[in-house]
């Protein structure tokens, strides 16, 4: 397929840019040669993003059960309130007083997502997952050197962590401490007594955890950190098994990020864009990254938090992201919030049974919002991967699950289904799950050709890692 | 799949290979480099750095996930085979040869296994 940049002729444009209607004036520095834009006419660009649209896999294709991302539905509704003048056409350096009701926006998410999740305050500066741990690690760090205790150098994660917990700790300056889980995939309370300490500055964990099981010593869990003088840090990515139904703040967290793209069905995926948004609980506010905003008698107020750890993103992140999740959490209520929590339980419960008649779980018992399913016994005895049943799966135009994570479980396949999936589709697709293992019996080839219908089949993962092109560079 | 005799090895799939009392090489065992898969990456600890057993020293990362390497023993790292940087995939095709560092001033030596018994942990 070719780039944008290698379609059209010099001469051809478009009409889609409006007529300049501010004086033009002299570059300073004038470029040396000009800029190397596409020529293209409108019909060639719409049918090249109509194009591109069509080669991809999202949402509104078909099932996409990629644990840990709950790649739910996105309500139509959202786009339609974010796409409201007062939220589209605005400037971020506009006056306070014009844009009183973006504030309250703000204002409104941040209040409504703090009673979800038993939180103070909340900031939605954070593009993204990644750049929320990051912030929320922050405000850990200045707290502990706000009150002189500098010695706090350590950051506890699991084994079982998301691979951003450890890493956004080492981009905020901590040295990470890993803990082994017990067999049972929660955290081994002993390891974690054993390597708490005067050093400790916290604990990242999430909860239901990344194999699909909601710790039962979690009480415990925060206890022992707070004890040791640590925090307790939520990573918010499997917030959807519990919203509305138990609240992180309750569970003794006091540091916590959401993905407002997985849990709050705003887009995700392709770039989002994303909304990380740190919410904390009374005691860490002052270091909150500013503008937070902030209202009294005469309205809504930018403000800085007294010991603000600076800004983490230009403006205020990516506001109309929050003005969609506002109207998913108004649209679902107080009670729309824990059904939905409960259905995606519910939901991943009868796959998991379903799928269990063939495929081996990695953990026994009911799970929570996502299972994991080990394809260690199917690949000794067929050849066949987990790898390979997800290729499997893209010809039948299913998203395959996440693979290989957790990394605690063998050829591990972790499956999300979400709420806004019917019985009927997760009928059709345990279908598809449960063929692809006689396949794998039967036709193990077949499954290594895997995927035969797709735009491009197998892509050279190692040669891309090796060698990255990471620059267009034209011939 | 190969153990040579002459390598200890520890539970965590890395290999040790004495060169005196003192100083040694290591690496990662043919099991650990046929589970992680082709490598891509590995992040190299320096020299002069101090290493303890059973603590990482050093991480490698394939397609699959990024792993880290424990070192077999406490030490002080003399040398590290700079050629993994530009070649990871050297860990792949020769992993009992693609040494990544030689520890010198050797105090300790976490647990270590010959040869048949790494074999037999493996094959559990």
């Amino acid at each position: 397929m070719k780039l944008i940049f290698e379609k059209g002729a010099p001469g051809q444009h478009l009409s889609l840019m409006p007529p300049c209607d501010v004086p033009e004036v002299e570059l300073s520095h004038p470029r040396r040669s000009p800029l190397d834009l596409p020529h293209v006419s409108e019909t060639e660009l719409t049918r090249h993003y109509t194009a591109l649209a069509k080669r991809v896999h999202g949402v509104n294709d078909g099932f996409y059960p990629l644990g840990s991302c709950t790649m739910k539905y996105n309500p139509k509704i959202n786009e339609d309130m974010a796409a409201l003048p007062g939220f589209s056409q605005i400037h971020p350096l506009q006056p306070e007083e014009t844009v009183q009701g973006c504030l309250e926006v703000l204002h409104e998410a941040g209040k409504l997502l703090g009673e979800i999740t038993g939180m103070d305050a909340m900031t939605f500066q954070p593009a993204a997952g990644a750049h929320g741990e990051f912030t929320g690690l922050l405000l850990i760090k200045a707290y502990h050197v706000h009150r002189g205790d500098t010695a706090r150098t350590k950051i506890i994660v699991p084994d079982s962590a998301h691979g951003t917990n450890p890493a956004s700790a080492v981009m905020a300056g901590f040295t990470v401490v890993n803990i082994p889980s017990s067999p049972d995939g929660c955290v081994d309370v002993e390891a974690l007594r054993g390597a708490v300490g005067p050093d400790t500055a916290g604990l990242m964990l999430t909860n239901p955890n990344t194999v699909g099981i909601f710790d039962k010593n979690i009480l415990e869990i925060t206890r022992i950190v707070h004890e040791a003088g640590g925090l307790c840090y939520y990573d918010g990515a499997n917030l959807n098994a519990v919203m509305g139904v138990v609240r992180p703040g309750d569970m003794g967290f006091d540091v916590i990020h959401l993905n407002l793209h997985k849990t709050f069905s705003t887009p995700h995926g392709g770039g989002g864009p994303g909304s990380g948004a740190v919410g904390c609980k009374d005691f860490l506010r002052c270091f909150l990254p500013g503008p937070v905003v902030k209202k009294d008698e005469a309205g809504y107020h930018l403000v800085k938090p007294e010991h603000s750890i600076g800004r983490v993103k230009d403006f205020y992140g990516n506001f109309t992201v929050v003005v969609k999740a506002l109207t998913y959490i108004l649209t679902l209520g107080r009670e729309g919030i824990p059904d939905a929590a409960k259905n995606a339980v519910l939901n991943a419960n009868y796959m998991m049974k379903r799928l269990g008649e063939k495929y081996a779980m990695a953990y026994a018992g009911p799970c929570m919002h996502e299972f994991v399913m080990t394809l260690q016994d199917l690949k000794d005895e067929t050849g066949c991967s987990a790898m390979d049943i997800a290729k499997g799966l893209l010809d039948h135009g299913i998203h395959p699950p996440t693979m290989y994570f957790p990394l605690i479980v063998h050829e591990a396949l972790m499956v999300e289904p979400t709420e806004t999936e019917s019985q009927e589709t997760m009928d059709e697709v345990c279908e598809v799950f449960l063929s692809l293992w006689d396949l794998a019996h039967t036709n193990p080839q077949a499954l290594h050709d895997a995927p035969t219908k797709t735009p491009v089949r197998r892509l050279d993962e190692v040669g891309a890692a090796r060698n990255p092109v990471l620059r267009y560079t034209k011939e | 799949m190969n153990f040579p005799a002459e390598l200890k090895y520890t539970k965590d799939h890395e290999w040790l290979k004495a060169i005196d009392e003192t100083t040694a090489l290591v690496g990662i065992t043919d099991f650990a480099q046929s589970e992680l898969g082709d490598l891509v990456f590995i992040n190299l600890p320096q020299e002069g750095d101090e290493v303890t057993a059973d603590e990482s020293f050093c991480d490698v990362e394939s397609v699959k996930a990024v792993s880290d390497v424990m070192s077999p023993c406490t030490g002080v790292i003399a040398e590290v085979n700079t050629e993994l940087e530009d070649e990871p995939q050297l860990l792949n095709e020769d992993p009992y040869g693609a040494w990544i560092a030689k520890v010198k001033d050797i105090s300790a030596y976490g647990e270590l296994m010959t040869a048949d018994e790494y074999e037999a942990l493996v094959q559990k």
